[in-house]
């Protein structure tokens, strides 16, 4: 990377805002999912649905505040990102409408709790306020670096919040949500961005001590045992997280999202292997004595096995929900993926994506969030400072860990765990979390791409001829 | 530090990838697998969304669907007479699967099947509701309620085939249970299951196809059998060689048997119309074991017959010599199905040619388009036609003056064979009641049919195949005869 800012090349391009771009790509975003409500509601009344104005109104508000906000506060931010997260938590708003009208899930609620209220609504007004927080954070965010300043308050919230959820009681089985009144809070989704905003601070600072201070052992540079601190720490934090959340998926994300700061900050290729070899050594350790960990595994491994299904089917439920959605799926509203029941449209939103949009469905949203990720790492590379850099990358790779750990876990792929997909599961603070964090990538965005300032005149400028192709 | 970050883009590539290569995996080369397991409860949902198709007899239909609430189970199977029809359709609930031929034949009837994959995507295109297809049954309605009245409250079962094309006209077992008392998703469904499984009558076998039973001296038939055509005796009025009392081979005992009857050296003809141990279980050493078999074999013993419900395979095992002697007068460890028995019945009244045995005769789309029909197939020559001949006048023989007078019909020919199978130890058990016959007009044998009644509550010398089984055997061939006028 480079500490030189600028050449004189740089700012004589006049670099195109894309402004237009977002703006079409919104209307496509918000058309897709009107026409996905409309979609549901036909397959399954008959009619369209009478709250379809109201939903459609209510995407183009929010889409259309964000989007001006963009035009006014980061304009030069990238063009992708808020139509791709605008359509995932739109189509989301879909299909938890989609399972609030499967009687299965209605008659449960109704059996277990003595009333029925649908989340579609509640969604919308997370969404409202993840929305306000988007463009909250671009309002007072003015320059990312910013946040630089809180490196350390960051890393005592993100503490906090990790570890506050073991003085709650367990939600299935997983210790990942504070409950507050009537709100529930699942703190991991907000820490997720303080720890990536104190790695960048920390390693900003750091990441010359504990790239050039190593020795050669085996054709690797390892790291003296001094430097060894910090990420035994981590590391120490995630098992904990493991031994008393018994979440795998959230120590998982947290441990990865350090390693990937840690390498990307030193370019050691040894802090990979030693992450590698230390996240394998903690999750097996922990799976041998942790029941609820092992029954986890023991499900990932088996889900049709007679001991899995009568502890909870979910997975098997999962998986055949997939293979119903076969190529082209159900289409909406006409699969059966509330046999899940419990989270349906929460951690297992993704199987209704399968069941009912088929193979088809489910590549093109992985695609999506792929895009996601892809706009947040080509992000990095676009930053000039380190500190961005860093918390470009912290932030992307954090959300495809995410992606992964859910997706995978809802598909059997690896054993399943509490967290939820970005935008298109229910959860509130999923969706303010992932708001703020696109708001940051976005104001990073706008701040690589913004066409640097004129040079100061340099005194010896007409010395230098500049050739261009 | 960009050097590392396109790494880290790379990595975070392969995440993506993984999880679209594995939803390719779930969602194409899995698909089939998840979509028809057990567990997957949308199979029953799929199978009882529509109204269900019918399985048809005589043209009408024994089963039907009624409309439900309260699950996601739309439709429920009903069943006209069910306890009578359950042995060919089988059961179809909405919280224990399906077996037989609802099960079978389940693509047809919701309508899945891929025979009907244009009758599907044209409905489609016109917005029809979409509806299962029929399946037609080779039944025969008279044969099958006389068999199920005759049986009455005694248990056993009956098979009766169509020799000359292998139809199956009548099979009944009982006792019987009614498929729709479970039908259904309830608790109450779930209780009448758990009744009928733990009934020690077991009503839910279908004893016509799966229960084997030592097939006494009916199986003398099938010794007849080989003994022509391995050319032992060659006439059937021809004195054998059957000294009385007969040793058992290699053993210090005598076979008797019944009773005093003139078997001493009788011919096949007076030995099969007296039924005589002595001369059968000489004719099964004299040919030995593997003979025996090979003769079995050609009858169908010792493999499974799907007609297509699967019917158990009956058995002639190898055995020592008496052990042999014994299984030609069918009282070792040779055992039969009903079904088999009415094979070997129908063989001999087809002129030897055994064919295959069947009960699905058509397969309809839901708009009454006949999508399958069956071609009658030959299973097997178990016999020549000549000697086939031979052992129809034997049978008959038996009809007209020995066991089997109960079966006579008026101005119909009759050749059976009737059977009394001890069990038990020592033989301490009701034995078992058999009858195998078949009538012949003049355009050949329209049906073959073997009765076994399992116990009653009669005198035990009063068990016989003639008295008990035999009457039961003429009701189903007048009730097929009577309904082909």
């Amino acid at each position: 990377m480079s500490v030189v800012t600028n050449t004189t090349t740089i700012g004589a391009i006049d670099a195109p805002s894309r402004r237009n771009t977002e703006l079409m790509m919104m209307g496509f975003a918000i058309a897709i999912s009107v026409f996905a409500y409309a979609n549901v509601g036909l397959a399954i009344d008959g009619k369209l649905p009478s709250g379809m104005f109201g939903y459609g109104a209510g995407l183009i508000l929010l889409g259309g505040v964000a989007h001006l906000v963009v035009r006014k506060f980061a304009p030069y931010a990238d063009p992708l990102l808020l139509p791709l997260a605008t359509l995932l938590n739109g189509l989301g708003l879909v299909l938890i409408w989609r399972l609030d009208q499967s009687q299965r899930l209605i008659q449960r609620a109704e059996y277990l709790y003595g009333e029925y209220s649908p989340d579609a609504p509640k969604q919308l007004l997370y969404s409202a306020i993840g929305v306000a927080f988007f463009v909250a954070v671009l309002v007072i965010l003015k320059d990312h670096r910013i946040l630089q300043r809180y490196t350390y308050i960051s890393m005592a919230v993100a503490l906090v919040l990790l570890i506050l959820p073991m003085f709650f009681p367990a939600v299935n089985g997983a210790k990942i949500w504070i409950s507050l009144g009537p709100f529930t809070i699942q703190p991991g989704e907000f820490a997720k961005i303080l720890i990536a905003v104190f790695f960048s601070g920390y390693l900003m600072v750091k990441r010359d001590a504990l790239a050039l201070a190593s020795r050669r052992f085996m054709g690797m540079y390892l790291p003296r045992g001094r430097d060894l601190g910090p990420i035994i720490t981590i590391w120490a934090l995630s098992i904990l997280i493991l031994v008393f959340e018994t979440d795998l998926g959230t120590s998982l994300l947290f441990f990865g999202l350090f390693v990937v700061m840690l390498y990307v900050a030193t370019e050691r290729t040894s802090w990979i292997v030693f992450g590698l070899l230390m996240s394998a050594v903690g999750a097996v350790g922990v799976a041998s004595f942790e029941p609820h960990v092992q029954s986890r595994v023991n499900a990932w491994l088996d889900p049709f096995a007679k001991a899995t299904m009568e502890q909870s089917d979910q997975i098997a439920q999962s998986l055949m929900a997939f293979g119903s959605g076969g190529t082209l799926g159900t289409g909406l509203g006409q699969g059966h993926s509330d046999l899940i029941m419990f989270a349906a449209n929460a951690d297992f939103i993704l199987s209704t994506v399968a069941e009912e949009l088929g193979l088809a469905g489910m590549m093109a949203i992985l695609l999506i969030y792929g895009l996601i990720v892809e706009r947040g790492v080509r992000t990095a590379l676009a930053a000039r400072d380190p500190f961005g850099k860093l918390l470009a990358i912290g932030l992307s790779g954090a959300f495809a860990i995410q992606i992964f750990v859910v997706a995978g876990g809802v598909m059997g792929l690896i054993p399943l765990s509490g967290m939820t997909m970005p935008f298109l599961a229910y959860g509130g603070s999923s969706v303010l979390a992932n708001w703020a964090l696109i708001a940051i990538l976005i104001r990073i965005s706008d701040t690589a791409r913004r066409p640097a300032p004129a040079p100061a005149p340099s005194p010896d400028a007409e010395m230098t001829q500049v050739v261009r192709p | 530090m960009n050097k590392p970050l396109r790494r880290i883009a790379i990595f975070c590539g392969i995440l993506i990838l993984a999880l679209l290569v594995r939803t390719n995996y779930l969602q194409y080369v899995r698909a089939d697998e998840l979509n028809s397991r057990d567990e997957n409860r949308r199979v029953r949902i799929e199978r009882y969304a529509h109204e269900r198709g019918n399985i048809i007899v005589d043209g009408n239909p024994v089963t039907g669907s009624v409309e439900t609430k309260g699950s996601d189970f739309k439709y429920k199977r009903v069943w006209k007479n069910g306890a009578m029809w359950a042995p060919v359709t089988g059961y179809s609930s909405q919280a224990f699967d399906a077996s037989q031929l609802e099960s079978i034949e389940d693509g047809i009837l919701t309508g899945n099947d891929d025979q009907l994959f244009f009758d599907r995507t044209l409905s489609m295109f016109t917005g029809g509701k979409k509806q299962g297809g029929n399946v037609v049954t080779t039944l025969n309605g008279a044969a099958q309620k006389a068999a199920f009245k005759g049986l009455g409250s005694k248990k056993g079962a009956v098979a009766a085939l169509d020799p000359q094309t292998g139809a199956i006209l009548a099979l009944v077992s009982t006792p019987s249970y009614d498929p729709s008392v479970f039908a259904g998703n309830s608790d109450k469904d779930s209780k009448a299951r758990q009744k009928l499984l733990a009934d020690k009558d077991k009503p839910m076998l279908n004893r016509a196809l799966r229960e084997t039973y030592p097939p006494g001296s009916t199986f003398k038939v099938v010794t007849a059998a080989a003994a022509l055509e391995n050319g032992l005796y060659k006439g059937i009025d021809d004195k054998t060689n059957s000294p009385l009392p007969w040793r058992l081979p290699l053993t210090t005992g005598n076979l008797d048997n019944e009773g005093n009857i003139p078997c001493e050296n009788a011919s096949l003809r007076e030995a099969l119309r007296w039924s005589c141990n002595t001369v059968f279980g000489k004719i099964s050493d004299d040919l030995g074991n593997q003979k025996m078999i090979d003769e079995a074999n050609k009858f169908g013993f010792n493999e499974e017959i799907f007609t297509p419900v699967r019917a158990d395979a009956s058995v002639y095992p190898k055995d020592n010599r008496p052990q042999n002697a014994m299984a030609g007068i069918g009282q070792a460890s040779n055992r039969a199905t009903p079904l088999q028995m009415a094979m070997v019945a129908a063989a001999v009244a087809n002129d030897g040619k055994l064919m295959q045995p069947y009960m699905v005769a058509e397969r309809q789309a839901p708009n009454l388009d006949v999508i399958y029909t069956h071609e009658k197939e030959q299973f097997s020559q178990p016999l020549s036609g000549e000697n086939a001949q031979k052992l129809q006048q034997m049978m008959e023989t038996v009809v007209k003056k020995g066991t089997g007078t109960n079966a006579l019909i008026n101005g119909v020919t009759v050749g059976g064979k009737t059977g009394t199978a001890q069990h038990g130890l020592n033989n301490s058990e009701n034995p078992y009641a058999w009858f195998i016959s078949y009538a012949k007009t003049d355009s050949g044998s329209p049906v073959a049919v073997a009765v076994v009644v399992e116990d009653s509550q009669a005198n035990r010398d009063d068990i016989s195949g003639g008295g008990l089984a035999a009457p039961i055997a003429r009701d189903v061939m007048k009730a097929v005869i009577d309904s082909k006028k």
